[in-house]
């Protein structure tokens, strides 16, 4: 066991863990924190998908030592009242089927916002091939994402104003 | 008819925890159900549902199915509050306990939600809705006759008096419940057939809706388990000294269908199970395999036609007779469902009592193998339904909470068995592999004069016609007018398990049988549109289906480059055609269009049913590439690198035109898209002319 400090959602948090233990599972089962979901185990479906120092990050193959202090932002504090323009794309094109994969889906796209203010079609493929949607959201996530790319920016837009 | 009850409260509450005032409505149906002979359903068949109002206005809708994506929650929701007259932005939902006396049997297969409880909703929501009004006619003392409501509100159009459902609740509850009821005329329907936003959507986009896997306990236990590779085989002997040597492994212990590692995190008990010592008895299937199977397949249908499921003339005298012949044969491969969120169930046993928190699409039958494992009596089980991540027919099979009750009477605490991705592709209930060999003959004019079809696969699920339904489904219910049709099946127990995936039977059948339609139409040098056209003089909707899907999808001039095809199939009570657009460079397939016409008579939410036929269609997109193989008794394939399941880049454009027409109720979830893979393969024997009649495509590419 070793005592691992990182920042979570803007807090300080320690865990007392093994080194090894994915981000995943101390997530899920220490921290009691279930958004990020389990859905393979080896980075293929992106059900996991949590952002370290910024970045869309498989956290069920990041060790718990690794992330020692750096940011974790999960799907928990993407937002505090689900007002991220990408949650808020996403209710209003009515992505979420089973819901399972879209905590995933969500922070990796994003991570694509925050990298490029209006991704184009191909810019999406690229971003979100590393998330599986087994219900076959996918055509609502593209639009969604679409959406919140033009929400991101007239937020920005009303902020300069302010 | 439905007779409708009041709910004694008390009972109620103690299993849903709702709030304790207002009015609650209970209905159970008569036994006896159309669908029963078409589904698995148990002898007795008594859907219900419970409305509750709360003096703040919160409408709670108890909903008996369960949520797997295929929104039941909501499109259920939309039946009630139509013709309750409820506010739309004040109804909620819980999913409603494990009762036979107030549900009769709970489950969501065979997209039967609506389907099943479309009449009594209304009858249960029309019927609340009289007495609010009463409620609010004695108050007023006015007729009630005179009174109509709107959004969560009784009117009084002479005095323009208002109250609200709230305000009345406590005064309705106490009247008794009128015998009858006029529900509304579907044309005054204000939230039926219109496009309202999931209930579920912002708890999905927030992380905050849980999921069976995201159950926690006081002093839980997790658990993971080590099952025989080989599909019928057993423990012979087990070590479990490496594995209790594992941080955080708390215990070790044998149960009929393996060998559970228990620890404080799933990831610890993952760590004890890779260092666990298990030696099996892999039992009479160890030498069990695909290439096997295909020659059993093979055998089978070479075979003369053995037990017949549709016979129209005589179908052998004239395949004897003049004519061009055409024979065919097709294979589909075993199919995992791979929903994102793995088998998991969590369960409590004790000593009088047991609760088991499971993401089901079987509720009454989990609660029913629960007390048979624990020993129990049903009515000692509490199944906590859970919000699914995906079903797709594996849910149906309730393996894993039998397992988990098993390893929580064990360990006499609460625990959460997780199933691994590799857990959940190595042991799942397979969509079973098929082969069928069609042979016909063409008349003069080129139509089908004979056509005899043989289908090989596993057996299992409902039985139809004395056989089981899902071996022929698709292949026996076709309604193309063919002279002489036989259709049988050959048998082909093959040893590994298999239940239901999306749209059971025809997700296979309607590949190979509009696959050869389509060689048909070839062969009679026509167009394979007018061709189906004229075998459906007689079956006016799908026709008109089939029409639509044509028109709007232009065919007969795609754009340069690409090619289009066709596929179309009545089942689960719709009527669906489809036309494919695709291109071919160097054998790779990229599908560009889909455009897909629905009759399902009605549509409660159009927006849900288009995104189910999107679903469905990338859903379906994935068998061209994705197969389970079967080696040495066991599946090869392990996780998501060697099963590919489609992304995002390859989901084409997907249009939905409702060829509605009234009258019936047909699912959504399941038939949206039984006809893509015939309509993409079907394209590409026209960009390439090459025929597709194995899947999956080996390498990914047309060959």
């Amino acid at each position: 066991m070793a005592s691992i400090k990182f920042t979570l959602n803007g807090k300080p948090q320690t865990v007392d863990a093994v080194p090894e233990m994915p981000l995943l599972w101390v997530l899920r089962d220490t921290l009691n924190m279930t958004g990020t979901k389990f859905g393979c185990g080896m980075a293929m479906c992106g059900a996991c998908t949590v952002h370290i120092n910024g970045d869309a990050v498989r956290s069920c193959i990041t060790s718990i030592q690794s992330v020692a202090g750096k940011t974790v932002t999960t799907i928990e504090g993407l937002s505090a009242d689900g007002s991220h323009p990408v949650q808020q794309a996403w209710v209003e094109h009515d992505v979420p089927q089973c819901g399972y994969c879209q905590s995933g889906q969500i922070m990796s796209a994003a991570s694509l916002l925050s990298k490029k203010v209006a991704p184009t079609d191909a810019d999406i493929d690229e971003a979100m091939r590393g998330n599986i949607c087994r219900c076959g959201t996918y055509g609502h996530i593209r639009s969604a994402i679409h959406r919140a790319a033009e929400l991101a920016t007239v937020a920005k837009a009303q902020g300069g104003k302010a | 008819m439905t007779s409708i009850v009041k709910v004694n409260r008390r009972d109620f509450f103690k299993t849903t925890g709702a709030g304790a005032a207002g009015l609650m409505l209970g209905f159970a149906l008569p036994e006896k159900n159309p669908l029963q002979a078409q589904f698995p359903m148990p002898p007795v068949f008594k859907p219900s549902a419970f409305i509750h109002i709360s003096k703040d206005e919160t409408v709670t809708f108890i909903i008996p199915k369960s949520e797997m994506g295929q929104g039941a929650l909501t499109s259920l929701s939309q039946i009630l509050a139509e013709e309750l007259d409820a506010d739309w932005t004040k109804v909620r939902t819980e999913l409603a306990p494990v009762n036979p006396e107030l549900y009769g049997f709970q489950g969501v297969v065979g997209s039967m939600s609506i389907r099943t409880l479309y009449t009594p909703l209304r009858q249960v929501g029309a019927k609340g809705r009289a007495m609010l009004v009463e409620a609010a006619a004695q108050k007023w003392s006015v007729p009630a006759a005179g009174l109509r409501t709107e959004s969560g509100f009784v009117v009084n159009p002479s005095t323009n008096a208002k109250l609200s459902y709230g305000a009345l609740a406590e005064a309705a509850d106490k009247l008794p419940i009128p015998a009858t009821v006029q529900p509304k005329d579907p044309k005054q329907f204000k939230i039926v057939g219109k496009p309202v936003k999931r209930l579920d959507a912002r708890a999905k986009s927030t992380g905050k809706q849980n999921f069976g896997i995201d159950v926690k306990r006081p002093d839980m236990v997790y658990a993971v388990l080590t099952r025989c590779p080989v599909f019928g085989g057993k423990v012979a002997s087990f070590d479990a000294t490496k594995a209790k040597a594992v941080p955080g492994v708390k215990d070790v212990v044998q149960i009929s269908n393996g060998v559970a590692v228990i620890a404080d995190s799933t990831w610890s008990a993952m760590q004890g199970r890779k260092v666990l010592d298990v030696k099996w008895d892999e039992g009479s299937n160890a030498n069990q395999s695909s290439a096997a199977i295909t020659r059993m397949f093979s055998e089978l249908v070479a075979k003369p036609a053995d037990k017949v499921a549709r016979k129209e003339g005589d179908a052998a005298a004239a395949l004897a007779s003049a004519g061009k012949k055409m024979e065919a044969v097709y294979e589909a491969p075993f199919q995992s469902h791979a929903p994102m969120e793995p088998m998991n169930c969590t369960a409590h046993v004790r000593a009088d009592g047991c609760d088991v928190w499971a993401p089901t699409q079987m509720q009454t039958p989990s609660r029913d193998l629960a007390a048979q494992v624990s020993g129990l009596k049903p009515e000692q089980v509490k199944i906590h339904s859970q919000f699914m991540g995906g079903g797709f027919g594996r849910r149906g099979s309730v393996d894993y909470v039998a397992e988990v009750v098993e390893i929580a009477k064990a360990v006499k605490v609460p625990v959460k068995l997780t199933w691994t991705r590799e857990d959940d592709m190595q042991h799942d209930l397979y969509r079973p592999a098929a082969m069928v060999k069609f042979t016909a003959s063409l008349d003069a004019s080129g139509m089908p004069a004979a056509m005899e079809v043989k289908a090989a696969t596993p057996p299992f699920g409902f039985e139809r016609n004395g056989l089981p339904g899902t071996a022929v489904a698709g292949l026996d219910e076709i309604e193309y007018k063919i002279p002489n049709l036989l259709v049988a099946y050959q048998g082909g127990e093959a040893g590994i398990p298999v239940t239901y995936w999306r749209a059971p039977g025809c997700s296979q059948n309607t590949f190979f049988m509009e696959s050869f339609i389509d060689e048909l139409a070839h062969a009679a040098k026509k167009d394979p549109l007018e061709y189906r056209r004229a075998m459906l003089k007689n079956s006016p909707r799908l026709l008109a289906a089939l029409n639509l899907a044509a028109e709007k999808a232009n065919w007969g001039k795609a754009p340069a480059g690409r090619f289009q095809g066709i596929g179309l199939i009545n089942n689960i009570g719709s009527y669906t055609a489809m036309v494919a657009e695709v291109s071919v460079d160097r054998g790779r397939i990229k599908v560009h269009r889909v455009v897909g016409a629905i009759d399902s008579g009605y549509v409660v939410n159009p927006d849900m049913c288009v995104a189910q036929m999107q679903g469905n269609v990338i859903f379906n997109i994935g068998q061209l590439y994705e197969a389970n193989t079967v080696k040495d008794g066991r599946i090869v394939e392990s996780n998501f690198h060697d099963f590919p399941l489609p992304r995002l880049a390859e989901m084409p454009k997907v249009e939905v035109v409702f060829a509605s027409t009234g009258g019936f109720w047909g699912g959504h979830g399941e038939p949206g898209a039984l006809c893509v893979v015939p309509a993409i393969l079907n394209a590409v024997h026209a960009a390439t002319g090459k025929r597709v009649r194995t899947l999956p495509l080996k390498d990914g590419i047309v060959a």
